[in-house]
């Protein structure tokens, strides 16, 4: 086997990453866009808390995140018992807590640039959308979610990047399974430990640059499309 | 009929409105920035919720503080033109132009959007994005916007103060076409003079959250009191006239009063304009005088006689309808003045602004 071939292991962990990374920004948009939206145009007693406990994954070491959710969202966990025995949900060791690792320790990333974006939309405009008929929820809808499109992007990008190289929290929470829950680094990590990895570590971390890359690369084209179109130039 | 009266609270500063607007023709809201002119149309408009108060519009209640009626913006029916156009500048002007049309229900539409688009002249820019236009072309797309959702009544804030003058004068028009065209109220609130003159039918004077005076705008600007309490207000004579045709450099316009002269402008004959002659432009002679620069030599016969604190004096004279002049009070000693006195009133044919914009006879007479 020529030393540039993925071996089946890191193969599983290059999908599982993706999907986990994917499912963990895709769910966690709605609600970043919720808490953003919170905390850009609304006043509430407590916003500082929010605010605050929002920002926590941010600051604090992933690994506390971790053994917090293996408290709160194990099977014996608060959260995590209401969850199973409610919903026959599981978090603990596989693949959804993996996500939900990952979505936690990235959504302030990607809540902070919702946020930003928000605050960057003229309430005026919506305001001028309500005198043309439009309610609330249709001015959200139709106004204020395409202009903060570029704001999404960066959101959805910043956080995708942080899910696949989120590490602490995901070992702790969920540990390391192979196939279930060793996602790029958590593999990266494994390599490192054996005899004779150096190798499959070295691909792994090519790899890696590569999808970054790519992410990067990719935001960047779709929000200057986007400007370029605010712009009125085709 | 529009019926409001509200009464609002704003720090320091209080509102209280009261006013009709008539269910057609252009009502304009005048008086000093800082007046309470916006507060009181965002109440209108369901922006700002009155403390106290009623708002009707065509025997429907919008806003009822004592029956807990407040109607949000977006079912009041309301077009709203705003000072800073605020189109959407992620949609091209159709879909901008549409935009509130679309929630209206087709019944209820009166308005065509191929029409207005004609109207506004804004075809060649239907597929362009807001921010590819011009300021006066944005604010012709948003009155087309507010004008599309087939309001019960228009709302206007300032749609022209944030133009140059030059854009000023190729809006207006436009503007004045619109009220011509279409029978929805408007409520224009202003503070610049000459958008009233060539715009307004009925004159609402706003000063400090009250409002002063309401009344034809006729009537309002041939109150030479009114003019003393109202900085920035011209008082002078408003009628209607017709253009009769064209001498050399001058446009013949007939009145009721009977000819003017004025410098030639671009009108077809049976064009109606409204005319607007400050009472600063006018002078008084006893005697027909035989040569001079005026234009406009009219018999009149002086009606009244009012003399200010500031030694100025004005003099209204009939002439078929009501002219008044400004002069000082030593010419009106030097003329020894008396009411019932035949004089002949002398106005430069530069003194008088055809205001071309409404072209329809308002106030109901047309000159014959």
């Amino acid at each position: 086997m020529p030393a540039w071939m993925l071996t089946p292991v890191e193969i599983e962990a290059l999908r599982l990453s993706l999907w986990v990374s994917g499912w963990a920004v895709v769910c966690s948009l709605p609600v970043g866009i919720a808490v953003a939206w919170l905390l850009a145009r609304t006043d509430f007693p407590g916003k500082a808390l929010i605010d605050g406990f929002v920002h926590l994954p941010l600051v604090l070491p992933p690994v506390v995140i971790g053994y917090l959710l293996l408290v709160l969202m194990g099977r014996n966990g608060i959260i995590g018992a209401w969850l199973y025995s409610h919903l026959g949900i599981t978090l603990a060791f596989n693949w959804k807590g993996a996500a939900f690792a990952a979505a936690t320790m990235a959504f302030p990333l990607l809540v902070r640039a919702l946020r930003l974006s928000l605050e960057g939309v003229d309430p005026r405009i919506e305001v001028a959308a309500r005198t043309l008929g439009a309610g609330p929820l249709r001015v959200f809808f139709t106004v204020t979610l395409p202009l903060i499109t570029p704001g999404i992007i960066a959101g959805l990008l910043l956080a995708f990047a942080r899910s696949l190289g989120e590490f602490g929290a995901t070992i702790t929470f969920v540990s390391n399974i192979v196939g279930e829950t060793q996602t790029l680094p958590l593999a990266l990590y494994t390599l490192t430990q054996v005899p004779d990895g150096e190798g499959g570590a070295l691909r792994l971390c090519v790899i890696s640059i590569v999808i970054a890359m790519a992410a990067v690369i990719a935001s960047e084209v779709m929000s200057r499309r986007f400007s370029r179109r605010l712009r009125g130039e085709r | 009929m529009i019926t409001v009266t509200v009464t609002k609270t704003l720090g320091q500063f209080s509102v209280e409105a009261s006013f009709d607007l008539p269910a057609k023709g252009v009502t304009a809201l005048f008086g000093p920035s800082g007046a309470g002119k916006t507060s009181m149309i965002n109440m209108v408009a369901g922006l700002l919720r009155p403390d106290r108060g009623r708002i009707m519009v065509n025997e429907r209640c919008l806003f009822d503080a004592d029956r807990g009626v407040d109607l949000p913006p977006e079912r009041r029916r309301i077009g709203y033109v705003f000072q800073d156009g605020r189109l959407f500048p992620h949609l091209s002007v159709y879909d901008n132009l549409t935009y509130g049309m679309h929630r209206v229900p087709p019944s209820q539409r009166y308005v065509d959007p191929r029409q207005v688009i004609r109207l506004l002249g804004i075809d060649h820019l239907l597929g362009r994005r807001p921010a590819t236009l011009s300021g006066g072309e944005k604010q012709r797309v948003a009155i087309g916007r507010a004008l599309l959702t087939s309001p019960e009544l228009l709302l206007m804030d300032e749609p022209l103060a944030a133009l140059d003058t030059a854009r000023k004068a190729e809006l207006l028009p436009f503007i004045a076409r619109l009220a011509d065209e279409y029978t929805v109220p408007i409520l224009y609130v202003s503070h610049a003079w000459d958008e009233i003159v060539a715009l307004a039918d009925t004159l609402v004077i706003v000063a400090e959250g009250r409002v002063t005076a309401a009344a034809g705008l006729e009537t309002l600007v041939a109150d030479l009191e009114l003019h003393r309490l109202v900085g920035g207000l011209e008082s002078g004579a408003l009628f209607n006239a017709v253009v009769e045709g064209h001498e050399q450099d001058l446009t013949l316009l007939g009145f009721a009063g009977g000819t003017l002269r004025v410098p030639r402008g671009g009108w077809t004959p049976g064009h109606f304009l409204r005319i607007f002659i400050p009472a600063r432009q006018v002078a008084i002679s006893l005697d027909p005088p035989r040569s001079s620069s005026f234009q406009n030599i009219l018999p009149a016969r002086v009606d009244t006689i009012m003399e200010n604190g500031d030694g100025l004096a004005e003099v209204r004279m009939a002439i078929g309808c009501t002219l008044p002049a400004r002069i000082t009070q030593c010419a009106l000693r030097d003329l020894n003045l008396r009411p019932g006195q035949n004089v002949f009133a002398l106005i430069k044919s530069v003194g008088i602004s055809p205001v071309a914009a409404r072209q329809r006879p308002w106030g109901g007479e047309v000159p014959s």
